[in-house]
């Protein structure tokens, strides 16, 4: 018999019972050939052009879902960043272009659009820099746009003053998103060492070195993970690594060969498979329960970074050994809001935003989906934006930073999104001032390579 | 010509009809049955069986929405899937 009943049963109950699924299919589409110094035409050609481009995706995507038993929660499409593609338009400011991104998401169906970015890791270009000030306004008026800023790298250090203007951004975009819980910061997110091909919002943009169009996939499987780790009888630290190995192993098999049968099908080239473990809202599709799992009372005691450690890293080993197109962020992702493990450990007092910052040393991102008090000054949001930002540089990783200063909230209060991005309680950040340390600004340098202790 | 094989999957409460009522709908789309096994999971009663197509016109939406009406008029739930999304997964 070819396939054993067994591998034909967990399959199916990865599926049915654990939530296993295929968390993303992105399309990434160059807009570099769309310029053009009148911003009505660039929005036109961007707009035909994604439209051209991905108007298949999503018939495609159901279908291969059909065809596996899969499912395909999300398509979505990520672009060149805007601030790069729209350079060359004569106007003030970029509004029009997330207007005609979000009208091209609508026409195509797909829930997310990334891209209106800009790269500016060691300064920014006046394009750069109408796009930043655009966001605010960007995000309020649209559904669909996600926005992301890359603000440092390991080699170019950390840009300050993008830092310090980031923080301005993030307390406009909330306060005029204010009546929906200021969801607009939910759209946002600052990074360091971003990378050019992840698929999962809100980070996803097309970056530069990546090809005219290609499809990557987010495979996600926390449920998975969980149930696996809490099947073993007893098992040494050793022996969940092992476990959490193979498991992200066939999460990822099946990853690829869905992403390579929608590529085919659309003929377009296959990108990567991120795999990473992007918990849900759902009870059990959690990254908290994994770590619990391990032997934590709460996610956040002492003990939590090392338990995230083990998984990050087992979670790659498996993805690696299964794919030779891994790609994106692959990891864990804990985002507050999210998961409701996290959600509880966080009511429950036990994780705290400091214990969070610990965390993101060692997973695949950052500080995610966390919503603070609406009177948080922008220079403490960008010193947290900094303190991040100075991890990912430092350990030669991607973190990022995606917060919610919830207007009119304070700490107990607590934020309501609804769907994948949850509702999050309102965390308590230092009263202390980091003013005069953000309002230098210029650029810390880039870190030595060597002495590395 | 091309072969496709598909693992159909029945879950619930093991009932008279079931193979019958499966079978029908796989001989009126030309589905050969290649494996047939029941067994359980988690004491669920479940049946797994592999089908083969050959013909070219079989719509495979079509094909799953009649075993989604024959499930629901079974009371099981009963899932259609191709089967390399067992073999990719569990196989290197």
């Amino acid at each position: 018999m070819y396939l054993t009943s067994e591998e034909i049963l967990e399959t199916i109950e990865m599926v049915r019972m654990e939530n296993l699924d295929i968390r993303t299919v992105t399309m990434g589409i160059s807009l570099r050939d769309c310029s053009h110094p009148d911003i009505d035409i660039f929005n036109q050609n961007i707009y035909e052009k994604i439209v051209g481009k991905a108007e298949n995706l999503v018939s495609t995507a159901e279908a291969v879902e059909d065809l596996y038993g899969i499912p395909i929660i999300n398509k979505r499409i990520s672009v060149t960043p805007v601030a790069i593609a729209a350079e060359a338009c004569q106007s003030p400011d970029f509004v029009s272009v997330a207007q005609t991104l979000d009208k091209a998401a609508k026409e195509v169906g797909v829930n997310f659009i990334g891209g209106f970015s800009a790269l500016v890791q060691k300064g920014m270009t006046n394009g750069d820099r109408r796009l930043i000030e655009s966001i605010p306004e960007a995000l309020a008026k649209t559904e669909r746009v996600c926005s992301s800023i890359n603000l440092a790298s390991s080699k170019a250090g950390i840009n300050m003053d993008a830092v310090a203007l980031m923080g301005d951004v993030i307390k406009k975009a909330a306060k005029l998103t204010a009546d929906a819980d200021s969801i607009g910061c939910a759209k946002l997110v600052v990074f360091a060492n971003a990378p050019d091909d992840n698929p999962f919002m809100a980070g996803a943009f097309h970056g530069v070195g990546e090809a005219e169009c290609v499809i990557n996939a987010g495979v996600s499987g926390p449920g998975v993970v969980n149930s696996a780790v809490r099947r073993l009888k007893n098992p040494s630290l050793g022996e969940i690594s092992e476990e959490i190995k193979k498991t992200a192993f066939k999460i990822t098999r099946m990853g690829e060969m869905a992403a390579r049968e929608v590529s085919q099908r659309l003929g377009v080239e296959f990108g990567v498979v991120d795999i990473s473990l992007a918990p849900t809202p759902a009870v059990g599709d959690s990254v908290a329960e994994i770590l619990e799992a391990m032997g934590l009372e709460r996610c956040g005691t002492h003990g939590t970074t090392a338990a995230l450690a083990l998984l990050n890293d087992a979670v790659k080993k498996g993805g690696a050994m299964a794919s030779s197109s891994v790609g994106g962020l692959s990891g864990a992702f804990i985002p507050v809001s999210e998961d409701a493990g996290m959600i509880r450990a966080v009511n429950d007092g036990a994780l705290s935003l400091e214990k969070l910052e610990a965390m993101t040393c060692v997973c695949s991102v950052g500080l995610d989906m966390i919503a603070v008090p609406g009177d948080t000054s922008a220079s403490t949001i960008s010193a947290i934006i900094a303190d991040e930002m100075a991890i990912g540089v430092i350990n030669k990783k991607t973190t990022a930073v995606r917060i919610i200063p919830a207007a009119g909230k304070k700490v107990g209060d607590s934020v309501e999104f609804g769907g994948l991005l949850g509702a999050a309680p309102v965390m308590n950040v230092s009263a202390f001032s980091s003013e005069e340390f953000i309002k230098r600004g210029g650029r810390i340098p880039a870190p030595i390579q060597s002495l590395t202790n | 010509m091309k072969t496709d094989r598909f693992v159909i999957t029945v879950i619930g409460v093991d009932t008279v009809g079931i193979v019958a009522g499966v079978t029908r709908v796989m001989s009126d789309f030309s589905v050969n049955i290649i494996d047939i096994r029941q067994t359980l999971m988690e004491d669920i009663f479940t049946m797994l069986m592999i089908g083969e197509v050959k013909n070219e016109n079989f719509i495979l939406k079509d094909f799953q929405e009649k075993m989604t009406e024959v499930g629901q008029d079974l009371k099981v739930e009963i899932r259609v899937q191709h089967e390399d999304v067992f073999r990719y997964m569990h196989r290197i």
